[in-house]
């Protein structure tokens, strides 16, 4: 009975999905740290990953993004499906990748460089060099990601001026500054404090009008308070996949029980 | 006196071994204070016997003559103590160095922190920095002998042709000793010197930024030129000031092979004499001590001690500036 509820496939009907991961194994060198992953992103929605520590969440969020590629011996098995296409076929191209899909990482990280250029990294990188349409495009950025009405008078100075809340915003900025399809985030409220968490929790909520969510959390009421779908992972497999209220109210795991009531993690 | 507690047993574990200790420490603080303080010392010792002897050499020479005359002739009648040629020769074979030296530095630093796998650079990188174990001696011969020799045939097809337009500045013939091929090989002997430290730089830039510009869509070398090498500015204006250090120090090569003549001329085509190069060739014959050429070494010598400086002081402040901002 158990085991049927936990179909890792979509069961609850959506309008849209936006990319869909199928039979997903992945190997850092000869350790396999997914095992046949299914799920699927719906569009314009937060999707969060949890799981206890070296369940295989960030790897699996690392995947979208081919970040796996930077560093030898990582081999992916299987497909995650964006516009018709297998984003992991060794004949897709991962700056291509990367530069539909952005990321926010745990720790700011942004870069030695004004707050404007901070931004128009991104856009300059993919082509994009007209003055004009850079002005215009890291003004609506910076806007979306809240920023704007603190930094419009200081451009021009060093991003490692900001605060480190700010300097979050302003990678998230610098993530959808490209008008990407789906932005990862990988725990991006760890190294914040209370406040900052909060700033960036409303910014995600916001931004889920414009853009496909997936989200890295290592807090259960992150998850609970942001995310309209819960995928929980445990050793490298993807236990239960649903609605987040029904994930957490209902799970139809033990274990998805037994974590997200705090009894392990 | 019934409810009087009992005494405590006397015991001195805790202050049997107090005054041992406190000399132990005392010693070793002195050790390494002397260590310390012989490297302040003979800072101070060298700078004093610069000073005096300068001191008495200015007696003789005035310090315009010394620092505008451009005729640098001490050991012959009439004497010429102007050290403006000097200078000029430093100068030229230092921005020949640098020009090989920064481009090439910076473009290995950049492969091999970028580009290079792990195995690469673990092998390349002990051969490359073998480069600065090398004697300036031989380094000296080498740009006589062989880099010298290639030069003159390269500028056999161009230079009479050159000459004809510009017969000031090319000579028909390229001299057998020259500053371009001493400060070419120079360059070479800095090169590792440079790549190796902006390399550490640049491997000490933190992953994550590498991460956060590979995740816009960035490629490697957007990613080492845009990210990486800004990140790493500091350190390796840190190595570009020490290369300029050591080439303004160099001796050998420039002694060997860029022709030991005072001339004023910053054409690295003609042959010059360094600060340095004037230094050795004076001090390798017998001049009796307190005579007006054996004063005149000691005054080069300040000027060098100075330029040095002044570049060290540059590169404190530039490094500084830099890490500020990023």
């Amino acid at each position: 009975m158990v085991e049927e509820l936990s179909l890792p496939k979509l069961n609850f009907p959506t309008t849209d999905l936006k990319a869909e991961v199928q039979d997903l194994d992945f190997y850092y060198g000869t350790s396999k740290a997914l095992k046949n992953v299914n799920m699927s992103v719906p569009a314009r929605k937060v999707t969060a990953l949890i799981g206890p520590s070296g369940c295989g969440k960030t790897t699996l969020l690392r995947c979208f993004n081919r970040m796996h590629d930077l560093y030898p011996g990582n081999r992916y098995d299987g497909q995650i499906m964006l516009d018709g296409i297998n984003i992991l076929d060794r004949k897709v191209d991962p700056i291509e990748v990367r530069m539909r899909i952005s990321m926010v990482f745990q720790r700011p990280n942004p870069f030695p460089k004004s707050i404007y250029d901070n931004v128009a990294y991104g856009l300059r990188v993919q082509g994009l060099t007209k003055r004009q349409a850079v002005d215009e495009k890291v003004e609506q950025a910076l806007k979306s990601a809240a920023l704007w009405s603190e930094v419009k008078d200081r451009l021009t100075e060093s991003a490692y001026a900001l605060s480190g809340g700010q300097q979050q915003r302003l990678c998230i900025a610098r993530a959808i500054a490209t008008d990407p399809d789906i932005v990862l985030f990988d725990e991006p409220t760890s190294a914040l404090d209370p406040i900052a968490t909060a700033s960036i929790e409303d910014l995600v909520n916001e931004l889920k009008q414009q853009v496909t969510i997936l989200i890295v959390t290592h807090s259960m009421q992150q998850a609970a308070r942001l995310s309209d779908y819960t995928a929980f992972m445990y050793l490298g497999e993807l236990l239960e996949f649903n609605q987040t209220n029904v994930l957490f109210n209902q799970p139809a795991h033990k274990r998805t029980q037994d974590y997200v009531s705090g009894r392990f993690g | 006196m019934s409810n009087s507690s009992p005494a405590l047993p006397k015991s001195n574990r805790f202050t049997k071994h107090k005054g041992a200790r406190e000399w132990q420490e005392r010693v070793i603080e002195f050790v390494l204070f002397l260590a310390g303080f012989s490297c302040v010392l003979t800072t101070f010792a060298i700078m004093e016997i610069l000073v005096v002897e300068s001191w008495h050499f200015f007696q003789t020479v005035s310090i315009v003559e010394f620092v505008t005359s451009k005729d640098w002739s001490p050991l012959f009648e009439p004497p010429g103590y102007g050290i403006l040629p000097l200078i000029s020769g430093t100068l030229t074979t230092t921005a020949v160095a640098l020009s090989v030296a920064i481009p090439m530095g910076l473009i290995a630093a950049v492969y091999l922190s970028e580009f290079a796998s792990g195995k690469l650079r673990e092998t390349v990188k002990p051969i490359l920095e073998l480069l600065a174990a090398i004697p300036t001696v031989v380094y000296g011969y080498f740009a006589l002998l062989l880099v010298i020799p290639i030069l003159q045939w390269l500028y056999s097809f161009v230079g009479p042709t050159l000459s004809n337009i510009f017969p000031a500045i090319f000579p028909v013939e390229m001299s057998g000793f020259n500053m371009l091929g001493a400060g070419v090989v120079m360059g070479l002997m800095i090169t590792p010197m440079i790549s190796s430290i902006s390399e550490d730089a640049m491997r000490a830039v933190p992953n994550m930024l590498r991460e956060g510009s590979y995740a816009t869509g960035a490629t490697k070398l957007q990613t080492a030129l845009q990210v990486v090498f800004p990140a790493a500015i500091s350190g390796i204006f840190a190595a570009v000031i020490l290369g300029i250090s050591r080439a303004v120090g160099e001796t050998m090569i420039v002694a060997i092979a860029a022709g030991l003549q005072p001339n004023f001329t910053f054409n690295p085509l003609d042959s010059a004499a360094t600060m340095t190069a004037y230094i050795v060739q004076v001090s390798l014959g017998d001049l009796p001590h307190g005579t007006i050429q054996y004063q005149s070494i000691f005054a080069v010598g300040l000027t060098l001690v100075l330029i040095t400086l002044v570049f060290n002081i540059l590169g404190y402040f530039l490094s500084k500036r830099f890490r500020e901002i990023y």
